[in-house]
């Protein structure tokens, strides 16, 4: 059996293994509450986060980009970029997947004949940590271009009165 | 040699992080999370108790010496005053209901903004100090210490709550967090551990009648500028009158909508409706403030800033008072300002001049709400609208916390909106009405340095609204409330870019079909109206 069919066959095993890995991140009275099953708008962070493990580990089965699958990857990370984690607790769980996967397929793991597909899957893990960061980025900048922008939005008017502003000239 | 780790080893290290009581575990003030300290000019204004400079973040927070001393009897003297406060402190059975309700513990997922333990600061402190289990068995009967470190946790989750009570839907007891977060504001202001986004707009309120400052000057100089893009979209040109005696209506709308867009729109929306009407109303520019924040420091603060609106209604002879777009401020004039300020008798219950309706739920304090106000007149067939010019938006409602699970008002604007808007969609159930998410930065909440935790508070009504952008192509989030309008635009901005916010009078103004107006071709934003492009190049 080739590696994809068996992480296929351990998908759902997997993933939960991976999500509460990530609610493992959270403190032990929030974790009862994110691991609510169902609630997509009374739960959004758990939803997205069970969601988002979902479509990244089926992203990385079928080899596609993390571009591709970068709504699953945001529907997480958004939300971990405005927490109280630092930037590499934030982004811990994408790497985390390994030991995931290799706890997972137990002694399979070190099966010569899977060697060289285990090495490409994680390395496409390592892909997606890396352009995990890049969203991560982004997030915190919104943040304090959102910051500047109310700034701004704040002193408009008075800088219309005090006749400081120009008019694009059509 | 040090024994090294086996790969196997290292892949079951246990990340999770250590479980410590509540108790044990002490507040880490993050970046982020928190608003800049009082400045000490904004407590002397109004008289609040030790002005001095300060930063959360340091370790000296210059407390007076007898501080606990001070907090200790504020405690005692609101357990005398208010019942429910006594009875909140004293019936919670710690079901957990609301553990889970709180916009702040699902998006920051801190235990310490379930509703529950938040009331359990204070609650620690009442048992140890005011029950004699308490005294007797101290921890054992969940009491604690009054400390420097239990204060200054206080200080940061009372600053995390929005008082939007949604937590208190879901108490079987109807304990309501917001007035327990209410009483721990007050008790903090006696030591002048306030927030300078809330102190500052409070001393600009005794000053100069409204939060942002603005002299009366500055009121007339920024509606001009209003007026001037009003004429350019209808070709009208409106004249408002301001202190006129003998108008037949007051107008009070927060001074938010002076100032920054969108709440500009919505102010322009008003002005528009009104001449339409021709309406004999008068603005203010002494009542130039309809918001609150005192509301966010103390009963007796909040009552201070308040009574120049009947103040105000009285000097200039009007009949009655018409409120604008509003959430907090609703609260606070309809289920407060008559018990403080009132009775109001010398104005008349509200009538309608358009349609006759007298206004009997507003007998008493004689201030109506302009979203009860236009739902009667479109309800009387009195205004001519032309809801395709906002079939440009897909538009979803935003139940503000204070005018819906506070006040009730869930019809009204629904009603305003289903006439002047063509596409309407609702967001999911458990996220409107009385159950509606707050935006994350009320009471005082809404300045700058605690985005984060504006994001994180706001996110749950964020991803209801990502629900409908991505189902149903909604594009603009709408709403009755002031500090929604300012707020709501930087979550949408991080959560739901694709999406717009705007004020309800906005849309109405926009299908509002004017006598003698021009063609139109623009929103009140500047923005073509829809198949004007179309027609444009045919032409």
């Amino acid at each position: 059996m080739n590696l994809k069919n068996l992480l296929q066959e351990n998908r759902s095993a997997i993933v939960n293994q991976w999500f509460e890995t990530v609610v493992g991140t959270y403190k032990e009275e929030t974790r009862g509450p994110l691991r609510r099953q169902g609630a997509p708008f009374t739960n959004p962070v758990g939803f997205n986060t069970q969601q988002g493990l979902e479509g990244l580990f089926d992203g990385l089965l079928k080899g596609m980009l993390p571009s591709d699958t970068s709504r699953f990857l945001d529907g997480i990370v958004r939300i971990r970029a405005v927490q109280d984690f630092a930037p590499s607790e934030a982004l811990r769980f994408i790497l985390q997947l390994k030991t995931v996967v290799r706890n997972k397929l137990g002694e399979k793991a070190q099966e010569p004949a899977l060697a060289g597909e285990l090495v490409f899957f994680e390395s496409s893990v390592d892909d997606l940590a890396l352009f995990a960061f890049d969203l991560y980025m982004q997030c915190r900048e919104t943040i304090y271009d959102i910051k500047a922008k109310e700034a701004r939005s704040m002193t408009f008017r008075l800088l219309q009165k005090a006749k400081l502003t120009t008019e694009n000239q059509e | 040699m040090a024994k090294l780790p086996k790969p196997e080893e290292l892949s079951k290290i246990d990340l999770t992080p250590p479980k410590t009581d509540w108790m044990d575990t002490p507040v880490v003030f993050k970046e982020g999370m928190f608003c800049h300290g009082s400045k000490p000019k904004s407590l002397e204004i109004v008289g609040f108790p030790n002005p001095r400079e300060w930063r959360p973040a340091d370790a000296d927070w210059k407390l007076p010496e007898n501080w606990k001393e001070i907090l200790l009897e504020g405690i005692a003297d609101r357990l005398k005053k208010y019942r429910s406060f006594r009875l909140f402190m004293d019936i919670c059975v710690r079901c957990g209901a609301c553990a889970d309700k709180c916009h702040f513990f699902i998006g920051t997922g801190d235990p310490k903004n379930m509703p529950v333990l938040r009331a359990e600061l204070i609650r620690s402190v009442y048992r140890k100090e005011f029950t004699t289990a308490g005294k007797i068995f101290g921890r054992m009967a969940g009491a604690r210490e009054l400390t420097v470190d239990v204060l200054k946790e206080w200080w940061y989750y009372f600053y995390q709550c929005t008082e939007c009570r949604r937590c208190s839907v879901f108490c079987p007891y109807g304990i309501d967090q917001a007035e327990i977060t209410m009483i721990g504001r007050e008790l903090l202001n006696l030591l002048g551990l306030n927030i300078e986004w809330i102190a500052g707009p409070v001393s600009n309120c005794y000053m100069k009648g409204n939060h942002l400052g603005l002299e009366p000057h500055t009121i007339v100089g920024n509606l001009e500028y209003m007026l001037d893009d009003i004429e350019t979209v209808t070709g009208k040109r409106i004249k408002p009158t301001f202190n006129r005696k003998g108008a037949e209506i007051l107008f009070v709308t927060p001074s938010g909508d002076l100032f920054a867009d969108p709440g500009t729109y919505t102010a322009m929306g008003y002005m528009m409706l009104f001449e339409e009407l021709g309406l004999d109303y008068t603005w203010s520019t002494y009542a130039s403030e309809g918001g609150n924040f005192g509301f966010f420091t103390s009963n007796e603060m909040a009552k201070r800033l308040n009574s120049k609106i009947y103040a105000e209604a009285k000097r200039l002879g009007v009949k009655w008072i018409l409120g604008g777009e509003c959430g907090h401020m609703w609260r606070v004039l309809s289920q407060y300002m008559d018990t403080w300020n009132g009775p109001a008798d010398f104005l008349e219950v509200p009538k309608s001049p358009i349609t006759g309706t007298v206004f009997e739920n507003a007998k008493s304090m004689k201030m109506v709400h302009v979203a009860e106000f236009t739902a009667d007149l479109i309800k009387n067939n009195k205004l001519k609208l032309d809801p395709k010019r906002n079939d440009h938006l897909k538009v979803t409602w935003h139940d503000s916390c204070n005018v819906a699970r506070g006040m009730g008002m869930l019809e009204e604007p629904r009603y305003v909106l289903k006439n002047v808007v063509n596409n309407f969609v609702e967001m999911p159930e458990d996220t409107i009405r009385e159950k509606t998410f707050c935006c994350g930065s009320g009471t005082g909440l809404n300045a700058s340095e605690d985005m984060d935790l504006r994001m994180k508070g706001g996110f749950p009504r964020a991803n209801a609204v990502k629900f409908v952008a991505d189902h149903y192509g909604v594009n603009m989030l709408a709403n009755v409330c002031a500090i929604d309008r300012a707020t709501l635009k930087a979550l949408m901005e991080y959560w739901v870019p694709s999406v717009g916010v705007c004020g309800l009078h906005e849309l109405v103004a926009n299908a509002l079909i004017m006598k003698g107006e021009k063609e139109r071709t623009t929103d009140l934003r500047g923005e073509p109206l829809p198949g004007i492009e179309a027609k444009e190049e045919k032409a």
